[in-house]
């Protein structure tokens, strides 16, 4: 299969070709793949150039029109960059949308910080409402993408060029290891790596595509079942997700440890993106360590 | 037979003083008061009957500060009840220092934060166009200090390249801007390809003409000047 990128753009265009309802917005970022979409539908997919704010806006006011408005650049700029348009022109004016971003934390990893967008889950978190999901393998997105398209909800999907081996295809969280001693939730592309680092541990784990709306009885039952040590996996800033643990585990005593993206320094390296995953301690090696040492193994 | 009159121009100032509380409500003190009149008056096909069908012209407040005399404006032509105004801003009340597009029926789009009006019309003009609904009008007012915000000459740029004939910016130019537009307001659009007519903000003939004149293939950029902000 095609990597997440690829597979979206390719769905976005069969979408664009079967439903007149359906418009696409972009800021130059692959513009050129969808350059034959463009040609047979040039009212439905526009490209303004490179003008984020305004790719949020005309997505906004595609919505007002009556549209189902896809929006897709990199995540540092539809999301960091246009922010206060997300806030406004879709929350505040309640419209709905289709936010998709390629890149992820680190996906380009030679390219630096200007291309590296950590707190995009956690700035959408902070908006009321939203779906969002970080699938870990291209069918996956193509599912979630499909399932975004009808009604008006608002959407952010969120595509990475990191994926696991296989699809999950699930509602909430996906019990996929059963065990006594903690449970670990493994969101997105981190599926594999936690799963290795897991290996011959006694915990549950569990896997979601869609974080937010947060699984939150599910957890709950997860660890009513287990024990009430919980790791948290997340491909994004470290503890985006910690909030709806608590929320979700409100009157449970409990204990958790928020693993992700380093909030404590910028990492500033080059590399490869498994030279990015050592670095925040989410390859296989170091989260087997870090969950080891939480639950005394 | 009774016959029931609607409000008009002249009852604007009355209107406004329902939530200023001024005695007399000067209608020169609001710079959007007559462009607002002569579109709900004379240029857009949007009613409090028919402002849900798609076809409707649209109206986009983006300069949502000072939004007295749009509540007045809606008033007059019936999309808001008098007995609501002098309650503006009251925590029961549905009209704020900024409007609320899910509060206030025929209030297209929650403004406030500067900058916005101009790009989500452009967003509304391509779905009218990529829905064939060519007939509705697209028409966003902002003011000339409004112009600053970098948001709107993304959008003045797009809206010319692809040739929106159904938008249209009507600029309120109480020569506001800090720093100033040297060469004048109506050139930063003329420059992109749009239409533009630059009228006194104040000549409601003036206004319509400048607003319903033919501008095919272009959209229309129509700047209003008023009395310099004191």
């Amino acid at each position: 299969m095609l990597p997440m990128r690829e597979t979206f753009l390719a769905t976005t265009e069969r979408i664009i070709d079967a439903d007149p309802d359906v418009a696409v917005v972009l800021a130059d970022i692959s513009a050129a793949q969808l350059a034959g979409a463009a040609r047979r539908h040039p009212d439905r997919v526009i490209n303004v150039g490179i003008r984020e704010q305004l790719l949020v806006s005309t997505g906004a006011g595609l919505a007002l029109a009556g549209l189902r408005p896809i929006v897709h650049t990199f995540p540092s700029f539809l999301v960091e960059r246009a922010f206060e348009q997300i806030k406004l022109d879709f929350s505040h004016q309640e419209v709905g949308g289709v936010l998709v971003s390629w890149g992820a934390s680190y996906d380009m990893s030679t390219a630096g910080r200007t291309h590296q967008s950590p707190g995009d889950v956690a700035l959408i978190d902070s908006l009321p409402g939203w779906t969002v999901h970080v699938p870990g393998h291209p069918e996956e997105a193509r599912r979630l993408l499909l399932e975004s398209i009808p009604g008006d909800g608002r959407v952010y999907l969120r595509l990475s060029a990191q994926e696991n081996v296989s699809p999950h295809l699930g509602v909430g969280f996906t019990r996929l290891r059963s065990g006594s001693s903690g449970v670990v939730v493994a969101v997105g592309p981190v599926l594999d790596r936690v799963l290795r680092a897991t290996a011959g541990l006694d915990v549950t784990v569990l896997y979601a595509s869609t974080i937010r709306p947060f699984d939150g009885a599910g957890l709950r039952s997860a660890v009513l079942d287990a024990s009430a040590s919980v790791v948290l996996v997340e491909p994004y800033l470290a503890g985006t997700s910690a909030y709806w643990v608590t929320e979700a585990l409100s009157d449970v005593p409990h204990r958790l440890k928020a693993l992700g993206v380093r909030r404590d320094a910028e990492v500033r390296t080059y590399g490869g993106i498994a030279d990015h995953d050592l670095a925040h301690g989410l390859d296989a090696g170091s989260l087997g360590l870090s969950i080891r040492e939480f639950l005394g193994e | 037979m009774t016959t029931v009159t609607e409000p008009g121009y002249a009852d604007l100032p009355r209107l406004i003083s329902l939530m200023t509380g001024d005695e007399k409500h000067s209608a020169a003190a609001e710079s959007t008061l007559d462009v607002l009149w002569v579109l709900y008056d004379r240029v857009l096909d949007v009613t409090p009957e028919n402002f849900r069908e798609p076809d409707r012209d649209r109206f986009l407040l983006s300069k949502g500060h000072g939004p007295m005399a749009y509540y007045a404006v809606l008033t007059a032509k019936g999309f808001l009840a008098e007995a609501e105004l002098p309650t503006w801003s009251d925590p029961v009340s549905r009209l704020g220092h900024h409007p609320d597009r899910r509060r206030i029926p025929g209030v297209e789009i929650s403004s406030g934060s500067l900058g916005h009006g101009l790009p989500i019309a452009l967003g509304t003009a391509l779905g009218l166009r990529a829905r064939g609904l060519t007939r509705a009008k697209v028409v966003t007012l902002v003011g000339d200090a409004e112009l600053d915000e970098g948001s709107n000459h993304e959008a003045i740029v797009v809206a010319a390249r692809d040739g929106l004939e159904n938008l249209t910016t009507v600029v309120i130019d109480n020569q506001s801007s800090t720093r100033g537009w040297p060469g004048g307001i109506a050139r930063r659009f003329a420059v992109e390809g749009w239409e533009t007519r630059t009228v006194s903000g104040r000549d409601h003939e003036a206004l319509y003409d400048a607003f319903t004149t033919a501008h095919p293939g272009r959209p229309l950029a129509v700047v209003a000047v008023v009395e310099p902000k004191g």
